[in-house]
C-alpha cells in the first residue's frame, strides 16, 4: 500500500521528466521506453496507469539473470511449430511480474543463483554456458516434486514457479492461445453444444428444459409476457 | 477549513450509485424530482473506450490479468477491493470481516455476477419457521409488484419453476447448458438435488431499444459495453438522464455526514470533492442513503448532534448491529471424461447457465437455513493462472508430475475444461454480537473516522458449509468425476470462507416496525428522521440465500414510490 503511494507522489510530475530521467540512468532511448509503455492499452484508471508505467520503467533483473531466465524457459518449453518463448514474450513477462508481485524477487533471483552455484560447482560453468545435457542434468534434480513431502525444498520451489511463470506467460501470450485453441473472446450467439459433441459425451439435451432456452431467431424483437409472465414475442 | 455551501435546494440527495441509489435515482428522477447522486469514485461508462476491458485479450497488459491490482484480475471492473488505499478500516479481537468496497459510478454493479434472486415468502418470515432471528415487517406480497417491475425494466433471464420459496418471474429466455453445466445436472439429479437454469440479469433478449443484447464474451464481470447486462449506471442512471431527468451527479465526492436543522430534521450532506480536499456541503429536502449496508451506517453514525448524540437515526442504538454475510465455501472436481475435449466457443453469458436453489428441508438437518449451489468451468480464456501446476492432475491418471520440456504442452491442452467447481452460498442467522461501529483511533485520508468490525460464525453456519461439502462430493462422484482436495475439517471451519467474502453484507440498518429495536420502518424511513431513506442492503432484517440485488432494487423502488406520494401530500 505505501509503496503504491510513494510511487504515486514520485511520479505526480510530468511523464516526460521521467521518461528522460530515466534514460539518462538506463542508457535506453526515450522512444524505447514509450514504445514500452504504450504498447499496453487495457482500461486503467490513471492512478493503475501510472503505477504500471513506472514498474514498466524499472528493471529488476540485471542482463545475465535475464538470459539466464530465457535460456530456462527454453528448456521448460522448447520451440516448436505453435510458437515459442521469444514470440510470447516470456521473458518480459518474467521481468514486469517480479516487480508486480515482489515476494517473487528473492526467490527467482536466489533460485538462479543456487542455479549457477550448483553448474559451478559441477561442470566449473554457469549455467548458460553449460551443455543442454549438462543443463538437463540439474533441471532432472528440480523438476520433480516430492509427492509425499508436506513442503518441498527451494530449488524445487524455485523451478515450480518458473515452470508456472514460463507456461502461464505462454499460454496467455497470442501465440499460447492459438495453440491451445482458445476459441472465444468474440461476438456470438450461444446456441448449445455441438451435436456430435453430445454424442461423444453420451449427453443429450432435454426437451423440457429445452422449451426454456433462447431461440436464437427471435432475440432481436422486443420482449413482451402476458400477465403469467409467459413470454409472448 | 470554511465549508463551500452550495445554495441550490435539491429535492432528493442520494448517497452512492450502485443498485440502490441507481434505482431511486431512475424513479425519483422520472417523477419530476430534481435529483443530486453522489458517488465517492470516478465517473465510469463501459462504452468509454478508454475504460472498457471487455473483450481485451491477456497480452494485451503486461500483468496478462493478475489480480495485483484488482483482486479478481485486473480485467474486473471494480475500481476498489478488500482494501483500498488511504481508507482503512480494522477488526476487533481476533475477529475477522472483509470489506470489499468499489469506488465509481454504478460501484459494485459493474462486476458482480449478475445472480438475480427473488427472495420466497418464507425468506421474509425465517422466525416463523425455526425461531431464529426476526421476521420482516413485510412480506413476499409487498415486494412482489416490485419484483415484476424489476424484471420488465431490467431484464433477467431465467424459467418459471412453480417453486414454492423461489418464486417465478417475468424471464428471458435461458441460455443452454454448456457441457459441464450437463455433467453437473447429471450428477445433481442422481444425488437428488434439484437443478434449474439460472436466473441472470444479462440480455438474451432484447428488452427495448436502448440497450443492445447479449453477444456472449462470458464477461459480465467487466461490464458490459452495448449495456446487455445490469450495471447501474448504464441501465439506470443513464436513462434517467436521457430520460429529461433533473440529475446532477456529483463523482469523487465523498460523503462524511447528513446535516440536520434546528428541528433535528435532515437537510443536507457534507461531503469531501476528492480532487481539490475541499470540504462542501449541499442541500436537499430528502436524503437517500444508498452507499452500501456498511457506508451507511457509517455515515450515520458520524453525523452526531445534539439531538442525535448517537449518530442520526441511532436511539435503538442498533445502527451497525446485526451485520451478516452470505456463507461461503467452494470445491472442485476433476472429471476424466472431459480431457482431450473437442474446442469450439462456450463462453456463454458471464457466469452459471444452470444453478441448484435450495432442495431440502432444515427440519431434517442439524442447521437452521439453506443454501444454493453455484457451478463453473468451461474452456474459458486463458488468463494469468492459466498453465500453473500443469500436470498435477496427473497424480490421480497415475502418471508423472513435474517435468519440463513440449510434454508440458500437451499437458495443459489435455486438461484444458476438465475441472468443475461448485460454490455453496447460504443463510447465516443475523446476531446482534455480529457489528461494525466507529472505530475512534483512526480516520481516512479525508478526516472522517473509519469502521471496525466485530464479526464470528456460529456453529450453525459452520455446520451448513460442513452439509455444503458433503453435497459436493456426492455430486462429485455422481458425475463421474475426483473430488479435489480433502474435505475441510473441524479446524478450518469446514471451509466457511470469512465474513464478507460472499460481499452480500447486509442488516446494518434493519427494518421493523418497532423503533425500539429496528432503525428503519417498512418503508426503509429512518423512525427518528422522516426526510431519511436507506435504500442498500442495510434494511434486511435476514440475508437468504438468495443474492441481495435484486431485493435492494425492489425494495428501493418501493421506497421511492412512497417518497413521490409523500412530496405528493406535501409531507416532505
Amino acid at each position: 500500500m505505501d509503496r503504491r503511494d510513494s510511487l504515486k507522489s514520485m511520479i505526480l510530475g510530468s511523464m516526460a521528466v521521467g521518461l528522460s530521467l530515466e534514460s539518462c540512468v538506463t542508457k535506453t532511448a526515450p522512444e524505447v521506453i514509450e514504445d514500452k509503455i504504450w504498447k499496453y492499452t487495457y482500461g486503467r484508471t490513471p492512478e493503475e496507469a501510472v503505477f504500471d508505467q513506472e514498474l514498466m520503467l524499472e528493471q529488476f533483473f540485471e542482463d545475465y539473470e535475464l538470459q539466464t531466465i530465457q535460456t530456462l524457459a527454453n528448456l521448460i518449453l522448447p520451440p516448436n511449430e505453435h510458437g515459442n518463448i521469444e514470440q510470447a514474450g516470456v521473458v518480459d513477462f518474467i521481468e514486469f511480474m517480479v516487480k508486480d508481485v515482489p515476494e517473487f524477487q528473492v526467490k527467482i533471483r536466489g533460485g538462479l543463483m543456487w542455479l549457477n552455484n550448483t553448474c559451478n560447482s559441477k561442470f566449473n560453468m554457469s549455467f548458460i554456458n553449460c551443455t543442454e545435457a549438462q543443463q538437463k542434468e540439474i533441471l532432472d534434480s528440480i523438476a520433480f516434486p516430492d509427492m509425499k513431502a508436506d513442503e518441498q525444498v527451494q530449488e524445487i520451489q524455485f523451478f515450480s514457479l518458473m515452470r508456472n511463470l514460463v507456461l502461464t506467460g505462454y499460454f496467455t501470450s497470442e501465440v499460447g492461445i492459438k495453440e491451445l485453441d482458445y476459441k472465444g473472446n468474440m461476438p456470438n450467439v450461444w446456441d448449445g453444444v455441438p451435436q456430435e459433441v453430445l454424442d461423444d459425451h453420451g449427453l443429450s439435451y432435454d426437451a423440457e428444459w429445452l422449451s426454456k432456452c433462447m431461440d436464437p431467431n427471435n432475440r432481436d424483437e422486443v420482449a413482451q409476457w402476458d400477465d403469467e409472465g409467459n413470454l409472448i414475442t | 477549513m470554511q465549508i463551500i455551501e452550495s445554495q441550490k435546494i435539491y429535492d432528493v440527495i442520494i448517497v452512492g450509485s450502485g443498485a440502490g441509489g441507481g434505482m431511486a435515482t431512475k424513479v425519483l428522477a422520472d417523477a419530476g424530482l430534481k435529483v443530486a447522486v453522489m458517488e465517492a469514485g470516478p465517473f465510469f461508462d463501459p462504452a468509454n473506450p478508454e475504460q472498457r476491458t471487455q473483450l481485451k485479450w491477456p497480452y494485451e497488459s503486461p500483468r496478462r490479468g493478475a489480480g495485483t491490482q484488482r483482486d479478481f484480475g485486473e480485467f474486473d471492473m471494480a475500481y476498489g477491493g478488500w482494501n483500498i488505499d488511504g481508507e482503512p478500516y480494522n477488526n476487533i479481537g481476533d475477529t475477522q470481516f472483509d470489506w470489499f468496497r468499489s469506488r465509481m459510478l454504478g460501484g459494485r454493479t459493474n462486476h458482480w455476477g449478475r445472480i438475480s434472486l427473488r427472495f420466497g415468502p418464507q425468506d421474509f418470515k425465517g422466525k416463523d419457521r425455526d425461531g431464529l432471528g426476526e421476521n420482516w415487517p413485510i412480506g413476499y406480497e409487498d415486494v412482489k409488484p416490485y419484483y415484476d417491475k424489476v424484471d420488465k425494466l431490467i431484464g433477467i433471464f431465467g424459467s418459471n419453476e412453480k417453486r414454492v420459496n423461489d418464486p417465478d418471474g417475468f424471464f428471458l429466455p435461458a441460455p443452454k447448458p454448456r457441457l459441464h453445466e450437463l455433467y453437473y445436472i447429471k450428477g445433481a439429479k442422481k444425488s437428488n438435488v434439484d437443478v434449474i437454469p439460472s436466473r441472470l440479469s444479462i440480455l438474451t433478449k432484447r428488452i427495448n431499444n436502448d440497450r443492445g443484447v447479449c453477444f456472449f464474451c462470458g464477461q459480465c464481470n467487466r461490464s458490459c459495453s452495448v449495456y446487455a447486462d445490469f450495471s447501474s449506471g448504464s441501465c439506470l442512471i443513464f436513462p434517467a438522464q436521457k430520460n429529461g431527468g433533473q440529475v446532477d451527479l456529483f463523482v469523487n465526492s465523498m460523503v462524511s455526514e447528513v446535516t440536520i436543522d434546528d428541528n433535528g430534521k435532515a437537510n443536507g450532506v457534507k461531503y469531501i470533492n476528492k480532487e481539490d480536499r475541499q470540504l462542501y456541503k449541499i442541500k436537499g429536502k430528502v436524503i437517500v442513503l444508498a452507499a452500501s449496508a456498511c457506508s451507511s451506517a457509517r455515515i450515520l453514525l458520524n453525523s452526531k448532534s445534539e439531538k442525535h448524540p448517537n449518530g442520526l437515526g441511532n436511539s435503538s442504538g442498533l445502527i451497525g448491529k446485526y451485520l451478516h454475510d452470505s456463507t461461503g465455501t467452494d470445491r472442485a472436481v476433476f472429471v476424466p471424461e472431459l480431457m482431450n475435449r473437442k474446442r469450439y466457443n462456450e463462453d456463454g453469458v458471464g457466469g452459471l447457465h444452470v444453478y441448484s436453489p435450495w432442495w431440502l428441508d432444515n427440519k431434517k438437518l442439524d442447521f437452521p437455513r439453506g443454501y444454493h449451489i453455484e457451478i463453473w468451468g468451461g474452456m474459458g480464456m486463458p488468463g494469468y493462472g492459466t498453465g500453473f501446476d500443469p500436470n498435477g492432475l496427473n497424480k490421480y491418471l497415475g502418471l508423472t508430475v513435474g517435468g519440463y520440456g513440449n510434454g508440458l504442452r500437451e499437458d495443459v491442452k489435455k486438461f484444458y475444461g476438465s475441472v468443475i467447481g461448485m460454490s455453496g452460498r447460504g443463510e447465516s442467522i443475523a446476531r446482534i454480537d455480529n457489528y461494525c461501529e466507529i472505530d475512534p483511533t483512526t480516520v481516512d485520508e479525508f478526516g472522517i473516522p473509519v469502521l471496525r468490525f466485530n464479526y464470528k460464525w456460529s456453529d450453525f453456519e459452520r455446520k451448513q458449509s460442513k452439509h455444503m461439502h458433503e453435497t459436493f462430493e456426492e455430486i462429485g462422484h455422481n458425475m463421474g468425476g475426483v473430488v479435489l482436495g480433502d474435505a475441510p475439517g473441524k479446524d478450518q471451519n469446514y471451509g466457511l470462507l470469512n465474513p464478507g467474502r460472499i460481499i452480500h453484507e447486509v442488516g446494518t440498518t434493519r427494518m421493523g416496525s418497532d423503533p425500539k429495536t429496528s432503525v428503519v420502518n417498512e418503508f426503509e424511513r429512518l423512525h427518528d428522521v422522516e426526510n431519511v431513506f436507506v435504500v442498500d442492503a442495510g434494511p434486511f432484517v435476514s440475508q437468504a440465500d438468495k443474492n441481495p440485488t435484486w431485493t435492494i432494487l425492489a425494495l428501493a423502488w418501493r421506497t421511492s414510490d412512497f417518497i413521490i406520494e409523500e412530496f405528493k401530500k406535501q409531507n416532505l
